[in-house]
């Protein structure tokens, strides 16, 4: 079945009209997606225009390359500049300032920098080169299977000069402490539909203790239209609960044999989200089995300390506190050809979904 | 980043498969996902098949969807 049946606007039109009823009986309502392509779905096709004004959209820390610290950034841009050394890194995380610089500059620089679609693109690298690669581990659950895969290929094969610099983010523990946020008064969640492939609605009993429902929603119009709709179908009903309108890929226990996969491989650790905090267990780290294939381990590499570029508010963007468009900086001094904060630099930031697709006079 | 296609499996040679989306054929490896035959779809991230997707839980999916403004219709 293509997309189209998941784009039809006559279905469209009355999941919009079975909206509108539900808002009518409900006051200010604020609903928080998670996921970065959420964010520029919902930006790409309009949704938010097709809304009652009580219900509002939030984007929530969704875009994994934006909350992965500046610190991480110049740790691996400053080996890269090593002889011998080489980098392989999501595009993703390409252009996204550290501190004092990003990987783009520094393979400008002269810096041996390349782009891979996958981590098993890091092992080809390494299998053809004598130096030393470096694979930016990064990414949330959709991506950590792979990672997994990948290092245990790498193990299997003892490629001893491939290693990861890991810094992957677990999503239902940050929702947890965004929940234990009281100003951010998040009335729902729109779950992240691949996410929750790997780790499956069990993963958010969380949210029901907090008494705050959550819906895993998929990303075509229907899909978004009907995970708000069901989202204020659960507030009208003051039921507290997960639901899932992303089924044709989402079951309920998720993918167990990629679960198995990471618990195998990493073990979760307290994490650093950029400019948002410390979250506990929120953060993988390879298990010690691993040990002798960690960058960090390899090479020294840290990724504390918190600094963010000066002006910027992508930390209250990140969080939801405030809208892209109410930072300073936004669309003046902070544009997607001339970023400053991470939001804005990635192609599925907050900021830069908002510069592209708002209403901006 | 959590952008996932999905593929149609045309032929797998132990954990690798080739497969079809959008009239480009490409490698997906299989070895986070179980029980992944010839002729199914699966849903590729970063060279990885993540979950299957099958044509009758879209029609069942579609179906979900319609159900929930039809009750909100008929509670009016």
């Amino acid at each position: 079945m293509n997309s189209a049946a998941f784009n039809d606007p006559t279905t469209a039109r009355s999941l919009v009209e079975a909206i509108s009823r539900l808002a009518k009986r409900l006051p200010e309502v604020r609903l928080m997606e998670v996921c970065g392509t959420h964010t520029m779905e919902i930006g790409r096709l309009g949704i938010r225009q097709l809304l009652p004004e009580n219900v509002r959209l939030i984007s929530g820390p969704g875009c994994p390359v934006c909350v992965t610290p500046a610190a991480y950034i110049d740790a691996v841009a400053e080996l890269a500049l090593f002889e011998g050394v080489r980098i392989a890194t999501f595009g993703d995380l390409f252009r996204v300032p550290g501190v004092r610089r990003s990987f783009a500059q520094v393979k400008a620089a002269g810096a041996a920098v390349e782009i891979v679609t996958s981590p098993r693109a890091a092992l080809e690298l390494a299998r053809k080169t004598h130096g030393e690669v470096i694979f930016t581990a990064v990414g949330f659950e959709t991506t950590i299977p792979a990672t997994a895969a990948a290092m245990k290929t790498l193990t299997v094969e003892g490629l001893d000069n491939l290693s990861f610099f890991v810094a992957h983010r677990l999503v239902p523990p940050a929702l947890d402490v965004l929940l234990a946020d009281p100003s951010l008064c998040i009335s729902g969640f729109l779950l992240p539909g691949h996410v929750s492939a790997i780790v499956g609605a069990g993963a958010y009993g969380a949210l029901v203790k907090r008494g705050v429902p959550g819906v895993i929603t998929g990303f075509d119009a229907l899909d978004l239209l009907a995970g708000i709709c069901c989202l204020l179908d659960l507030l009208v009903k003051k039921e507290v609960a997960v639901k899932n309108e992303y089924t044709r890929v989402v079951p309920p226990q998720g993918n167990p044999a990629a679960l198995r996969l990471i618990e195998e491989v990493y073990d979760p650790c307290d994490a650093v989200w950029r400019g948002i905090g410390t979250f506990p267990e929120s953060g993988l780290r390879l298990r010690p089995h691993f040990a002798a294939y960690d960058a960090s381990v390899r090479f020294g590499l840290k990724a504390t300390g918190e600094e963010m570029p000066a002006g910027c508010s992508c930390g209250s963007v990140l969080k939801g506190m405030i809208l892209p468009e109410q930072c300073p900086l936004f669309g003046t001094a902070c544009t997607p050809e001339n970023p400053v904060g991470p939001c804005m630099v990635s192609s599925e930031g907050s900021c830069a979904a908002a510069f592209k697709y708002g209403d901006r006079q | 980043m959590c952008l996932a296609i999905p593929a149609k499996v045309l032929s797998i040679q132990g954990d690798i498969a080739k497969v079809e989306a959008g009239g480009c054929v490409t490698t997906a490896d299989l070895s986070v996902l179980l029980g992944v035959k010839v002729g199914d779809y699966v849903m590729v991230h970063a060279g990885f098949a993540i979950q299957k997707y099958a044509e009758e839980e879209a029609l069942a999916n579609l179906e979900l969807i319609r159900d929930l403004y039809r009750t909100i219709a008929d509670h009016e």
